[in-house]
């Protein structure tokens, strides 16, 4: 990291610079430690107090208490196995989905290039133009009754995977990154003899590792953080998320169960982030602003 | 990536055409071509397609239409403007509005300035950069209950962490969310701890494509930190801090999750009823799916204008 910031490295090379740059390191990575890690220190080391303690004023830094059993009986009261799975099942469900249509489309549209192939994309983009909440109303009516089919998908799996693969930024970001991939490549494959499927399957994807990674990652935690749309399609208590099942059943459990099940919940994505940390990071800013 | 030497595409072996019962006069073998070119390109497209019409476009004209509809059991009538007079003579309406509008304005002021700021003040350091940035995204991937859930206990008047500080440094302590005067700040505090991350990687990114000549004339030229930042930093990421703001907007004016799990929704004295959450009311708890509509047609039409100037500027910073 050499490039030249704000300050000057000559102002940083003097002592006085030196003294104001170390100290001000430290205010400022103490304020953000208490301010983003506090908050997460107190939900783990709260969710092994006992109900008084965690209501207690002041607050102990260290639990007095130790009640490990609270992140078993959470787990049992509040049958966060079956939450759990079912989150995972909505999550990768709609990974599938996204990964098989959505890069069908952006292969589709960025190499094949049909006929009213343009006119496609701009209405998919045109969607990211609604304002999301909008939709969801007439989107909660089309799941009560889907056209064609006719059939009723609340409660159901397919609530949540079909309308994940509509989403537009995912087939741009993709789409993008197809067209980057040089058409000679693509010509040498065909003239082989290759088809479309053959060409997708053996040379776009492995090209494009990174990028159906940052997808992949998004369409999991997009799925886990979602709130509001699976509460609507998938009332029924067994098939809940994470999110909406610890939400509906936060009034009937002790303080310090609740905690513990919220830590339990925070755990899945907080490995994906940190295991996926770099490519995270990357998609952020390669992809730009998402919509 | 080793291009492939080129063969002039004569060269090409010949392409085995499928046997064709029907006169094979070049323009018809040319159009078979390029209809089988076109099936195979349409049956990638055919499943993302399927989902957007059944689960995006078709909405969206339905939207429409139930703005200017009214179902009653099985038979749905036409009512004009009907919808949209119920909805603006509810009292509720205008508090919405006014809970929505204060609520971007506060976002806008914590939301996009406090993100910035950290990423500035983030870039200038030669250390711990990874853990800062690793720190400020960190809540982005919390569960909302969990973050929202975390933030009730913390404002909680009785036990709650934050009164606890207050009091340490000698502030007097607060109600947070059960005080109308202050519920919406204290929810909008929260919403920036758990979104900030985003936008914090982002300025980042943006402030480290800044080239660093600029800030060496800017001091020959004998300027201050202050006025290094108001002529070099901000003009070179304008075209980013104006599509952020744009999104901000966007975003916070829909805002629903974060007043829904705080507050219940209206809060004290409907003080965070937003208008997401009115229309949630309308069409999960009353049942009136016209009226939700015709709100959201509302809420459409204002936010069309901001889309439509994000959408352009975002096809500037592409090219």
């Amino acid at each position: 990291m050499s490039t030249r910031t704000l300050i000057s490295p000559a102002q940083l090379a003097r002592p006085r610079g030196r003294k104001l740059y170390w100290v001000t390191f430290a205010v400022v990575v103490g304020i953000f430690t208490i301010a983003f890690l506090g908050p997460l220190y107190w939900l783990v080391s709260s969710g092994f107090k006992d109900a008084q303690e965690v209501i207690q004023t002041p607050p102990t830094l260290v639990p007095g208490s130790f009640e490990p059993e609270n992140y078993s009986r959470a787990w049992e009261v509040m049958d966060l196995a079956s939450l759990l799975f079912n989150t995972l099942y909505y999550a990768f469900g709609a990974l599938a989905f996204q990964l098989v249509f959505d890069v069908a489309a952006a292969y589709s549209l960025s190499k094949l290039r049909p006929v009213l192939g343009k006119a496609i994309l701009g209405m998919m983009l045109a969607t990211l133009m609604i304002p999301a909440t909008v939709l969801v109303v007439p989107q909660y009516l089309t799941v009560l009754d889907v056209p064609l089919i006719e059939r009723n998908l609340l409660n159901s799996p397919w609530a949540i995977w079909l309308p994940s693969v509509t989403n537009a930024f995912n087939i741009f970001l993709l789409k993008r990154f197809f067209d980057s991939i040089p058409k000679e490549l693509l010509d040498a494959a065909s003239m082989d003899g290759a088809r479309p499927m053959r060409i997708l399957w053996s040379i776009v994807l492995p090209i494009s590792r990174p990028i159906l990674g940052v997808v992949s990652i998004f369409a999991v935690v997009g799925v886990w953080k979602d709130f509001l749309w699976p509460m609507l399609t998938l009332p029924d208590p067994t098939k809940q998320t994470l999110n909406v099942g610890i939400y509906s059943l936060s009034n009937g459990v002790p303080v310090n169960v609740l905690i513990a099940a919220l830590t339990i919940a925070s755990i899945p994505t907080l490995l994906i982030f940190l295991v996926f940390q770099r490519n995270i990071m990357s998609g952020l800013t390669a992809g730009g602003l998402k919509g | 990536m080793s291009a492939p030497s080129l063969t002039p595409s004569k060269a090409a072996p010949p392409r085995r055409n499928p046997p064709r019962a029907a006169g094979p006069a070049p323009s018809t073998g040319r159009f078979a071509k390029s209809l089988k070119r076109n099936l195979t390109a349409h049956g990638f497209l055919i499943g993302a397609v399927l989902c957007f019409a059944v689960f995006s476009w078709y909405p969206m004209v339905r939207e429409f239409f139930l703005a200017f509809q009214k179902t009653d059991g099985g038979t749905t009538t036409w009512v004009g403007l009907d919808n949209l007079t119920t909805v603006v003579n509810d009292p509720a309406f205008w508090q919405a509005w006014r809970n929505t509008a204060l609520f971007t304005v506060l976002a806008l002021v914590l939301g996009f300035a406090v993100p910035f700021v950290a990423a500035v003040v983030i870039n200038e350091f030669h250390h711990g950069q990874g853990y800062l940035r690793l720190l400020v995204y960190l809540p982005v991937m919390l569960p909302p209950v969990a973050a929202v859930l975390l933030f009730k206990y913390l404002y909680d008047p009785g036990y709650g962490l934050l009164n606890e500080l207050f009091g340490a440094v000698g502030l007097p302590e607060q109600q947070w969310l059960q005080d109308p005067d202050i519920s919406m700040l204290a929810v909008v505090v929260a919403s920036t701890w758990m979104n900030m991350g985003g936008a914090t990687l982002i300025y980042l990114a943006a402030l480290q494509g800044i080239p660093g000549e600029l800030y060496e004339a800017a001091e020959l030229d004998g300027a201050g930190i202050l006025r290094k930042i108001w002529h070099v930093t901000i003009p070179q990421t304008r075209l980013i801090l104006s599509l952020m703001l744009l999104m901000q907007v966007i975003a916070t004016m829909q805002v629903f999750v974060e007043p829904f799990l705080l507050t219940g929704g209206a809060g004290p004295e409907g003080s965070t009823t937003t208008v997401v959450y009115l229309i949630y009311q309308y069409a999960f708890n009353f049942n009136n799916y016209g009226a939700a509509a015709a709100l959201g047609l509302l809420l459409l039409v204002l936010l069309a204008g901001f889309s439509a100037a994000y959408v352009k500027l975002s096809r500037a910073e592409d090219e």
